[in-house]
């Protein structure tokens, strides 16, 4: 089984978000950038199917070269193969664009992508490649099995979850239940150095245009300060929801 | 060209956020000198629309459609989408919406942006207000393609009331057969989901143990609210991972969210920040989430929660 992870490279969860150049830029300084954390659940889903039912894993990102510390780990995680297309991911249009391209000259049984990356929440990219390439495609992944090139997953929906089967070839967006976090993996000194030796390739991005701009960040407007009720008068607190908040 | 708006329905009734979106496409209608046609599968019952300025309702009823497919509904909306000759279509943020939308915009080669918080800011370029970096931040995004998929945030709108004379039209669509089935579905029955709730209480750490959720379940019953939890209450097994609410669970935006004994993580804040009014019950005061609290109460959970559950009947009783 050829299994492809799509790889976001994302800040760190606890990062502070600041912009920058007329924050139309995300300002990267002094930020730690990771694997998108519904990536990271992804991939180490790939990895217990390899060590279980045997399976190459490629993972692929879109982005310049500061991304490839993010790809390196994912080799020292136990990925065989990483590629990196050569651009500014400029949104998650092209990405999926750039992506669902690289899938037509290269198959595989199942594509993994995360519900969504933590950066731009755009929750598309693998929905898009789905629809581009014609692939079952299921998100909100909390289960997956794949036994004799039959796939079942469970999806998370509104208030429950639901059970789908296909056939492979797969597309997911997956999430927490996937793996738990417990099962996360930090990459060993081994795993790190053999990563050294793993192939990293580059390519350059095919011809696509995005379709949406980001043209302005803004931050929120800070917070007025909370207002604080004593314990012992809490027919305030309701006065306040009631008649100030009117959320009651 | 009309906005056309998908509403979605449950058990074929439709679904609270549908007046929302009814709403907000109404009002882009208005700013794009058009009118809105709302496109519902398998509703009985679609009138309640026409309180919101619908005036034109597209009905398509099959019974293979009771069971949600991401593909046959995009194919559906996508066909309609044809046959109004809409380039913009409104779509809601519920999880089914969000992953049928990647679908469609792949099939009539539109743009989609998500996360939408308001009106189009600008019409040339179409430019839209969202939330980005999970709700620690916003960005004004600008669409260069012709049509434009908007996924409106729940909540983000609220409802405009206008009251119109809606025109029915019955579609009869021929629906793809797709490999991938639905084989069973679970649903919480006689809760409320975090997604449709108007107010949500959660909590986390400082209740203890599972055991004490019976405080917590008991608030939000008073309050007809959905429960919710914080990471480490799920990581331990207290409350089912369906409840965690924060940056890798789900995401929260209801118009009251009540926490407690819950820190106030930055992830866990990411999460709910798009809610409009949070309130906070801690009894460590220097915890962080009362910096993004509106409302807070310094105190016990096990002291607090109880007296509110109580007062917060008696305001029901002599309110309703």
């Amino acid at each position: 089984m050829k299994i492809l992870v799509c790889i976001s490279h994302v800040p760190d969860t606890t990062s502070k978000i600041n912009f920058t150049d007329g924050d139309t830029k995300f300002d990267i300084q002094g930020v730690q950038f990771v694997i998108n954390p519904n990536d990271e659940f992804g991939l180490t889903r790939a990895m217990w199917l390899k060590e279980k039912q045997g399976a190459s894993i490629d993972v692929i990102n879109v982005g310049n070269s500061s991304s490839e510390s993010t790809l390196r780990k994912a080799l020292a995680i136990g990925a065989d193969k990483a590629i990196r297309i050569n651009s500014e991911p400029l949104d998650g249009f092209f990405v999926a664009k750039q992506i669902a391209e690289y899938v037509k000259s290269n198959s595989y049984d199942l594509i993994i992508a995360g519900r969504e990356s933590i950066d731009y929440n755009g929750a598309m990219v693998p929905g898009l490649v789905a629809g581009l390439l014609k692939m079952n495609y299921v998100t909100n992944c909390t289960k997956l099995e794949i036994d004799n090139g039959k796939a079942q997953i469970d999806r998370e929906i509104d208030g429950g979850k639901e059970t789908l089967s296909c056939s492979l070839p797969l597309i997911i967006g997956g999430q927490k239940g996937l793996v738990e976090e417990s099962d996360l993996r930090i990459p060993n000194m081994r795993g790190i150095m053999q990563a050294r030796q793993k192939p990293l390739e580059v390519i350059e991005a095919f011809d696509f245009s995005s379709n949406t701009n980001t043209i302005k960040f803004y931050k929120p407007e800070p917070k007025q300060a909370v207002k604080l009720v004593a314990s012992d008068n809490l027919d305030e607190l309701i006065n306040l929801l009631h008649n100030e908040a009117k959320v009651l | 060209m009309p906005v056309l708006t998908y509403i979605e329905s449950s058990n074929g009734k439709i679904k609270k956020n549908g007046f929302e979106l009814a709403s907000y496409s109404c009002e882009l209608a208005k700013l794009l000198n058009t009118d809105v046609i709302a496109l519902a599968i398998n509703v009985e019952d679609v009138n309640e629309l026409s309180n919101y300025g619908v005036k034109k309702i597209i009905k398509v009823n099959n019974e293979s459609l009771n069971k949600f497919s991401a593909s046959s509904f995009a194919d559906i909306i996508s066909k309609v989408a044809n046959h109004t000759n809409s380039n913009h279509l409104v779509l809601s943020s519920s999880l089914d919406s969000k992953y049928l939308a990647p679908l469609l915009a792949a099939e009539i080669n539109a743009a989609y942006v998500n996360n939408v918080i308001g009106l189009p800011t600008n019409l040339e370029p179409f430019t839209v207000k969202r939330t980005a970096f999970t709700n620690k931040a916003f960005s004004d995004s600008s669409v260069s393609s012709e049509k434009i998929i908007i996924g409106l945030s729940n909540n983000s709108f609220g409802l405009v009331e206008n009251s119109v004379d809606s025109e029915i039209e019955e579609l009869s669509i021929d629906i793809k057969n797709s490999d991938l089935t639905v084989d069973s579905s679970e649903k919480v029955s006689g809760q409320i989901s975090i997604a449709d709730a108007d107010i949500v209480v959660s909590a986390g750490r400082g209740m203890k143990g599972p055991e004490n959720w019976n405080l917590i379940e008991d608030l939000a019953n008073t309050l007809g609210a959905a429960t919710a939890c914080s990471k480490p209450v799920s990581d331990m097994g207290w409350r089912p991972h369906s409840e965690h609410v924060g940056q890798t669970g789900k995401p929260v935006a209801t118009n009251l969210y009540i926490a407690i004994g819950i820190s106030g993580a930055i992830q866990h804040l990411a999460g709910i920040n798009s809610s409009k009014i949070k309130v906070v019950i801690n009894n460590d005061p220097e915890a962080p989430f009362f910096k993004a609290a509106d409302y807070g109460v310094v105190g016990d959970a096990f002291d607090v929660v109880p007296r509110l559950n109580e007062k917060l009947k008696e305001f029901k009783a002599q309110n309703s």
